[in-house]
């Protein structure tokens, strides 16, 4: 197996003692998130199935805030360059930039977060509950799912930033953040979708 | 091992693998200024595709669209999470599930009459 993958991560992998030369962990990442496709795939069809079918109350494409929406879009794909530059600084060994890389990571995840807050709020201010339509349920549940998706990417790099600051973090173990970062990269994708497909077309 | 690291007689340079190792690594672990164009580009491409929100909708613009966001995917799945220069199980793997769920739900969206064409 090890002549199929390219040199460097050859090297990398030499030490996972499997028969595929991926580690466990990574490989269990990659199962989940090839999972989670599915989950989304679902939530995403549901909400085209019914975005044309509410009887009552606004729908979101009513009240939806494109400029807003557009801003929280950026900084999370930005929150995704800083998780890949937080992988390739523990790749290097450089600890601290590491930390700052991982915070900078969760800082810009809880910004969009609190924009996921603010539109909620301000959707329900304008009448639109979950409970309003189906549409109005199907966009909060897909929309919701991937705000707890985002959180809990939040808690895994404050984990992260805990354990690095303890010195439980070396080069030796990148492979760690590489896994967190396939995660946090996952959530950048899936909002990518939604937001082309949720809220630009209409 | 071995194979990873051909004999190489005591004294000698083996330049073809040094160059060839070099570039696989700078392929596996870019700088970051890489990582950096590549976040530009994908700024790009959202201002684009907010830019093509405000124009007049037609089918040109949402399959424009639906292009952009299968660009923005790739890349983001591609170099960020590095599946270009990963293993191909693991590619494989994740672009199975993923033909999986588009096909299941297209055929799903399909049968409820979902796309009129």
């Amino acid at each position: 197996m090890a002549d199929t993958l390219p040199a460097a991560h050859a090297h990398a992998d030499a030490h996972h003692a499997t028969s595929t030369g991926i580690s466990n962990e990574k490989m269990a990442m990659w199962a989940f998130l090839a999972s989670d496709c599915l989950l989304f795939g679902a939530l995403i069809s549901t909400y085209i199935l019914y975005r044309h079918k509410a009887v009552a109350g606004p729908t979101p494409h009513s009240l939806y805030d494109i400029p807003f929406t557009s801003v929280s879009s950026f900084v999370l794909l930005m929150s995704s360059l800083s998780m890949a530059l937080a992988v390739a600084a523990i790749q290097r060994g450089d600890e601290r930039r590491l930390r700052v890389w991982l915070s900078t990571t969760a800082l810009l995840g809880s910004v969009f977060i609190g924009g996921q807050i603010y539109e909620f709020t301000s959707f329900i201010r304008r009448g639109m509950t979950i409970k309003t339509n189906v549409t109005s349920g199907a966009f909060f549940v897909l929309t919701g799912f991937h705000g707890v998706h985002v959180t809990l990417g939040i808690l895994m790099l404050l984990s992260l930033v805990s354990l690095s600051i303890r010195g439980k973090i070396p080069q030796a173990k990148a492979e760690v953040v590489e896994i967190a970062g396939l995660y946090w990269h996952f959530v950048d994708i899936v909002w990518i979708i939604i937001f082309t497909v949720i809220y630009l077309i209409p | 091992m071995s194979d990873l690291h051909p004999t190489v007689a005591p004294g000698e340079f083996d330049a073809e693998h040094a160059v060839e190792a070099a570039l696989e690594e700078r392929r596996a672990h870019p700088p970051d200024s890489e990582y950096v164009l590549i976040a530009l580009g994908l700024a790009v491409l959202t201002a684009i595709e907010v830019g093509l929100y405000y124009l007049k909708s037609n089918y040109t613009t949402i399959v424009v669209l639906l292009i952009l966001m299968a660009l923005k995917f790739s890349i983001v799945v591609g170099w960020f999470m590095h599946l270009r220069f990963d293993s191909p199980l693991l590619r494989r793997l994740f672009v199975g599930g993923l033909i999986l769920a588009v096909s299941v739900y297209t055929v799903t969206l399909l049968m409820f009459g979902v796309f009129h064409f």
